[in-house]
C-alpha cells in the first residue's frame, strides 16, 4: 500500500488539474465523499493511481464530460422523500397558485426524476400551464438523460408507491410507458421545462423563481459554498419565494441562512423572509 | 495501537438486539466517539436511537450533517444517506448509489473513519446478512486501527461477521456479550 496521505496529496492535485486546465472547481466540496469518488473513477477509467487519472485529466479532454458525471454522482428517484411532495402538493401550491404565472428552479436536476415529479404534481393541481420550470445541472451528460426522461423499469413499482404516498390522485403508469425493461416518460410533460447548464460553484443568479428546489446537491459542499449557493438562492427568490432542501440538510452553519424562514421545517421548506416594504403579490 | 479515539459500528439482519447489547454495555465514563451505521428498512432512524437510548449510558443520536462528531456519544447513520467523517471529524452525508445494495453502507462509513482517526480507531462488525464492511474493516487494520468481529457461530446472521474474518481477519473474534466489556477495557487510558 502507498503511504500513508499519498492519496490526498493525488486528490488536491486533481482538483487542481481540473481547476487550471477545464475551469471546474471541486476545491470547495466535501473532502470525504469526493474522495471517495475519485477513486471510484480512476478504478472504472482503469488507471492506476489517481496520478494516472490526473495525466488523463490534462490531456484527454474527450474524457472531460466522464469525469463531471463521475465526480457528481447524479443519482435520484421519483418522489424521493413523499412526506415532502405532499407538503408541496397541500401547503405550498396553494400559495403559488395566487401567481399569474410561476417560476420554478430545480438546481442538481440529476436524471431529471424530481423534475417529472414536480410536473406531474403541478399537472394534477391545475397549475403546470402557467408554470415555467428551469432544471439545471452541473453535467452535461445528466441533462442530456433527464431532457431523454428514460429509466431503468426495475424503479416503476418504487416510484409508484411513493407518488401515492405523496399523494397522487392516478396512476404512475399513466405518465409513462413501457418498453423492454425501460420506462420513458411521456415527452408531453416536458413542455414547460428547460434544461440548462449551470454550475452552482461559478455562475451566477438564473432566473426570478417562486420556487426553488435544491434537495441533496449542498450535502456535497462545505460550508463557505453552501453559503454562497444560499445567497444565490436568496437574490434568485421573489420576496415569500419558497426554497426545498433535501430532508437531511443542516442549514446552522451558514450565515446567509438567516433570510429563509421555516415554513414546514421537518420537510425543509423554507419562505425567503418577507420584507415589509414589499409584500407578496 | 494508540488509546483509541472512536469506534465505529456496523451490522445489519439482527442487528438492533446486538447493538442493544453492545452500545447497552458501553461504560457511562467512555469518552470515545462512537459512530454506527445498521442496515434497516424503516424510514428513519429516529426509532432506534430511542430503543438503544433507553438502555445506552450514553446519549444515542443520529449523526447530522456538518454537525461535529462528539465524543461520548453514540451516533448513528440516517436512513438513506451514507455517513462520512471528515477530517476536522464533522459528519458530512452522501446519497451517492448504493455500496454492497445498502445506503448507509458500513464500508463508506469505515473507510471514511479510517482515513480520520487511523491507529486510533476501532471497527466492530456484528451480525449481518450481506458482506457489507469487510472492505471497510480491512482498511482499518491496514491503517493500523483494531478490528473486533462477533462470532459467527453465535450470530443471528452469520454472514457479515464471517465475511469480515474471511477479508480482513480480527484482533477479537468474541461473543457477542463479550464485546461491551472488551470495548470499555480497551478505552480505559
Ligand atoms: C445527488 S443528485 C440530487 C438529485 C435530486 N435533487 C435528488 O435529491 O434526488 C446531485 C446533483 O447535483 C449536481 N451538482 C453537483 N455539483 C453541482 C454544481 N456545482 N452545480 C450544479 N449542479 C451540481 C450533480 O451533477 C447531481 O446531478
Amino acid at each position: 500500500m502507498s503511504a500513508p496521505g499519498l492519496d490526498n496529496i493525488e486528490v488536491d492535485l486533481l482538483i487542481q488539474a481540473l481547476q487550471r486546465r477545464h475551469g471546474y472547481d471541486f476545491s470547495q466540496y466535501a473532502p470525504a465523499s469526493l474522495k471517495r469518488r475519485v477513486q471510484q473513477l480512476t478504478e472504472q477509467l482503469d488507471c492506476k493511481t489517481i496520478s494516472g487519472l490526473i495525466e488523463r485529466v490534462m490531456h484527454e479532454p474527450e474524457l472531460l464530460p466522464n469525469i463531471l458525471e463521475g465526480l457528481t454522482v447524479p443519482a435520484s428517484d421519483m418522489f424521493r422523500d413523499p412526506t415532502m411532495f405532499r407538503g408541496l402538493r397541500e401547503q405550498v401550491f396553494p400559495l403559488l397558485a395566487s401567481y399569474p404565472q410561476i417560476n420554478i428552479w430545480q438546481a442538481g436536476c440529476a436524471h431529471g426524476q424530481e423534475v417529472y415529479s414536480l410536473v406531474i404534481l403541478l399537472e394534477e393541481a391545475g397549475l403546470y400551464e402557467r408554470t415555467q420550470i428551469f432544471a439545471t445541472d452541473l453535467s452535461d451528460r445528466a441533462l442530456q438523460q433527464a431532457q431523454d426522461g428514460i429509466y431503468p423499469a426495475r424503479e416503476a413499482q418504487q416510484w409508484s408507491r411513493n407518488y401515492q404516498a405523496s399523494g397522487g390522485t392516478r396512476s404512475l403508469a399513466d405518465y409513462y410507458s413501457a418498453r423492454y425493461n425501460l420506462l420513458k416518460v411521456d415527452q408531453h410533460l416536458r413542455r414547460n421545462v428547460t434544461f440548462a447548464k449551470h454550475n452552482l460553484v461559478s455562475d451566477s443568479v438564473f432566473c426570478e423563481a417562486h420556487l426553488i428546489l435544491c434537495r441533496n446537491v449542498m450535502i456535497y459542499f462545505s460550508n463557505p459554498l453552501q453559503n454562497r449557493v444560499l445567497s444565490l438562492f436568496r437574490d434568485s427568490l421573489v420576496r415569500g419565494g419558497f426554497l426545498c432542501l433535501g430532508l437531511r440538510e443542516s442549514l446552522e452553519y451558514a450565515s446567509s441562512a438567516g433570510e429563509f424562514t421555516p415554513f414546514a421545517e421537518q420537510l425543509r421548506i423554507y419562505r425567503l423572509a418577507i420584507h415589509q416594504e414589499r409584500k407578496l403579490a | 495501537m494508540n488509546v483509541p479515539a472512536a469506534i465505529a459500528i456496523g451490522c445489519s439482519a439482527g442487528g438492533v438486539d446486538a447493538l442493544k447489547a453492545v452500545i447497552g454495555g458501553l461504560q457511562a465514563t467512555l469518552r470515545q466517539t462512537v459512530v454506527v451505521c445498521c442496515h434497516s428498512s424503516s424510514d428513519t432512524v429516529g426509532l432506534l436511537c430511542e430503543v438503544l437510548g433507553r438502555t445506552s449510558k450514553l446519549p444515542v443520536i443520529e449523526a447530522a450533517e456538518r454537525h461535529q462528531a462528539q465524543p461520548g456519544v453514540v451516533q448513528l447513520a440516517p436512513t438513506g444517506y451514507h455517513l462520512l467523517v471528515e477530517n476536522d471529524h464533522h459528519f458530512s452525508l452522501s446519497i451517492d448509489s448504493r455500496v454492497n445494495h445498502s445506503r448507509p453502507s458500513i464500508d463508506v462509513l469505515f473507510m471514511s473513519a479510517a482515513d480520520v482517526w487511523r491507529s486510533a480507531l476501532i471497527g466492530v462488525v456484528l451480525t449481518g446478512g450481506n458482506n457489507d464492511g469487510a472492505a471497510g474493516l480491512r482498511r482499518i487494520r491496514q491503517l493500523g486501527g483494531l478490528a473486533i468481529v462477533q462470532s459467527p457461530h453465535g450470530a443471528v446472521a452469520a454472514t457479515m461477521p464471517q465475511a469480515a474474518l474471511d477479508l480482513a481477519g480480527a484482533d477479537h473474534c468474541v461473543p457477542l456479550d463479550d464485546i461491551a466489556p472488551l470495548i470499555n477495557r480497551l478505552c480505559m487510558a
